[in-house]
């Protein structure tokens, strides 16, 4: 089987790791952004910035807080940040939802796309001032280093943790708006919020919280991610433009949707950069130059050197043929 | 002495009292003064054609419109200035005009969507027993319901509230002749069971032997009041307004 691939199974799995790795944080980030955008109808462009601060929140407290206030020995570990840094980043954007979102919901989902944009480019820029462009080292704690042997791979305990992590955040998620009476508060919202409005629902007090723990799943990402990822506070702009792919082929406002594509984009994104289906063609069309010229373009895209841009062709694709996403229904 | 009682009688019976209210969409000015007063009870109904302000008078008392002037007192209190929900918790059931069934709800969910608000409403079997088919259909998506379902569903989810008011707009449309017997039977019941109620209806066939009171709108203002013992009186009139 290896051998027919013409690729090792560690390279293989290796990748298919990342991507299972990289999709979880589309997950976890897409799924945010798809709440958000189903009850506020806003595009939320400083996602990107909530994550990177949440690593800079797991950051600061980990290696510069206790400095700063004058007590070296106050260290607030990983632990504490998971809990922390989506509860402060959460705050953070209940405090602009309050004062500068809540006044666009009337107007065209540009307006909230442009300021959210400008807050995150705000955010971004100060803590490019503060800390610097260069990647800071974030260390993965105590309890999670090593790995374990799995035979066909090596699985570091730190990267089975995210995936175990964001997965069971997206799928708590899933199931209390899905099959809980909060969450039928959140979906009918969704659909008509002044009517859900005049049954006695606070719906402006939903919005804020709701604004906020979409926010908070973020700021959770960026913690997780610290020990993979350098934390640097362009980390979060580099991420955003594929989750907004990743949002926009499983459908705006799906929450299934953002899941599944999240994490099945990810695994793609894998398997193109590990090289399988290029070795694939390769072998395939080996005994036929013409075909092998033929179908050269298509090959190109599965080349590992494309990984990147995989997820932009599948984005193409989808919208040709489902403008409305995956999951998504036409309106 | 005396008076003092008989204005607080008077206010206790009033259970809305809406004086000189006018609404506007964005810049359009939609009422232009509407006066009605619904006692403790009764049924009356707003009648009108299209476009004369029956819905947005609806949409008004639970602040739906954009702004609103004059006065809505609801059990005395002035609502004018309460957010929607602050005004629904104070006792009102609305039913509107495109029922509002939630796609992604399922025909249970929608039902018990709206919180319970106060003591004395419906329980869910009182509710399956006056609407059979929506225990048949309790798992079906809200919108896979017919259209006579739909409404029953709309009715039934806020008579388990405990709102005592309930504002219902148009519940006959597009419906089929029996279902509409069964709606007036419902609105009977419901009478006896002492709610008040504000009906928006086009079918006055339906709206005439329910109502105590009709006001007719026009152009955003009530234009006539009709007692039920009126009615035979005011009939010609009554159909020269409305155009039926």
């Amino acid at each position: 089987m290896a051998e027919l691939l013409g690729i090792t199974p560690q390279a293989l799995f290796g990748q298919l790791l990342v991507g299972l790795i990289n999709g979880s944080f589309y997950a976890i980030l897409s799924l945010g952004l798809a709440i958000i955008f189903g009850l506020l109808n806003i595009i939320n462009f400083t996602h990107g910035a909530q994550y990177m601060m949440g690593a800079f929140i797991a950051w600061i407290g980990f290696y510069k807080l206790g400095e700063w206030v004058g007590n070296p020995d106050l260290v607030v570990n990983y632990w504490w940040s998971l809990l922390l840094a989506p509860l402060a980043v959460g705050a953070f954007g209940i405090l602009i939802e309050k004062t500068l979102l809540k006044r666009l919901y009337h107007l065209d989902h540009l307006y909230g796309l442009l300021l959210t944009f400008g807050i995150a480019l705000i955010c971004e820029g100060l803590f490019r001032t503060w800390f610097g462009i260069s990647g800071l080292r974030y260390d993965v704690p105590a309890q999670l280093t090593g790995g374990q042997n799995l035979g066909f791979m090596f699985m570091p305990n730190y990267r089975a943790w995210v995936v175990v992590a964001s997965l069971a955040v997206c799928f708590v998620t899933w199931f209390v708006i899905e099959r809980t009476k909060l969450g039928s508060y959140l979906r009918a919202g969704t659909e008509n919020p002044r009517l859900l409005q005049a049954f006695g629902i606070n719906v402006p007090l939903m919005i804020t919280l709701t604004y906020g723990y979409g926010v908070a799943l973020a700021a959770f990402a960026g913690v997780l991610a610290a020990p993979i990822f350098q934390v640097n506070p362009l980390m979060g702009s580099n991420l955003i433009i594929v989750v907004f792919a990743v949002v926009v082929i499983g459908g705006m406002g799906s929450i299934a949707g953002a899941i599944v594509t999240g994490v099945g984009l990810g695994l793609i994104e894998g398997v193109v950069k590990s090289g399988v289906i290029a070795t694939v063609i390769d072998k395939a069309t080996s005994g036929s130059p013409i075909v092998a010229q033929a179908i050269y373009p298509v090959k190109l895209l599965f080349q590992p050197e494309a990984s990147a841009v995989i997820i932009f062709v599948v984005m193409v694709i989808v919208l040709l043929v489902r403008p409305a996403g995956l999951f998504g229904r036409e309106k | 002495m005396d008076s003092v009682a008989a204005a607080v009688e008077g206010s206790d019976s009033e259970l809305l009292q809406v004086k000189d209210l006018h609404a506007w969409y964005g810049e359009s000015h939609v009422l232009h003064g509407i006066d009605l007063v619904v006692r403790r009870g009764e049924c009356v109904t707003l009648l009108g054609r299209n476009g004369a302000g029956r819905t947005t008078t609806l949409r008004a008392i639970l602040g739906l419109t954009g702004r609103r002037t004059g006065s809505i007192r609801l059990n005395g209190r002035e609502t004018i200035g309460l957010a929607t929900h602050r005004i629904a918790r104070l006792g009102i059931g609305y039913c509107p005009e495109e029922r509002g069934i939630f796609a992604s709800l399922t025909t249970e969910e929608n039902l018990l969507l709206p919180p319970l608000i106060a003591p004395g409403g419906l329980s869910l079997d009182e509710i399956y027993q006056m609407f059979p088919n929506l225990l048949e259909r309790r798992s079906s998506p809200g919108t896979r319901l017919s259209g006579g379902e739909q409404q029953m569903l709309a009715m039934a989810r806020i008579l388990r509230t405990g709102a005592k008011l309930l504002l219902l707009d148009e519940i006959t449309e597009g419906l089929a002749p029996v279902i509409v017997q069964t709606l007036g039977r419902v609105i009977r019941e419901l009478k006896v069971r002492g709610f008040t109620i504000v009906l928006v209806e086009q079918n006055f066939r339906f709206a005439a032997p329910l109502a105590d009171r009709h006001y007719v709108i026009e152009h955003g203002r009530v234009a006539e009041v009709v007692t039920h013992a009126e009615l035979g009186s005011k009939m010609d009139q009554l159909q020269e307004i409305l155009g039926v």
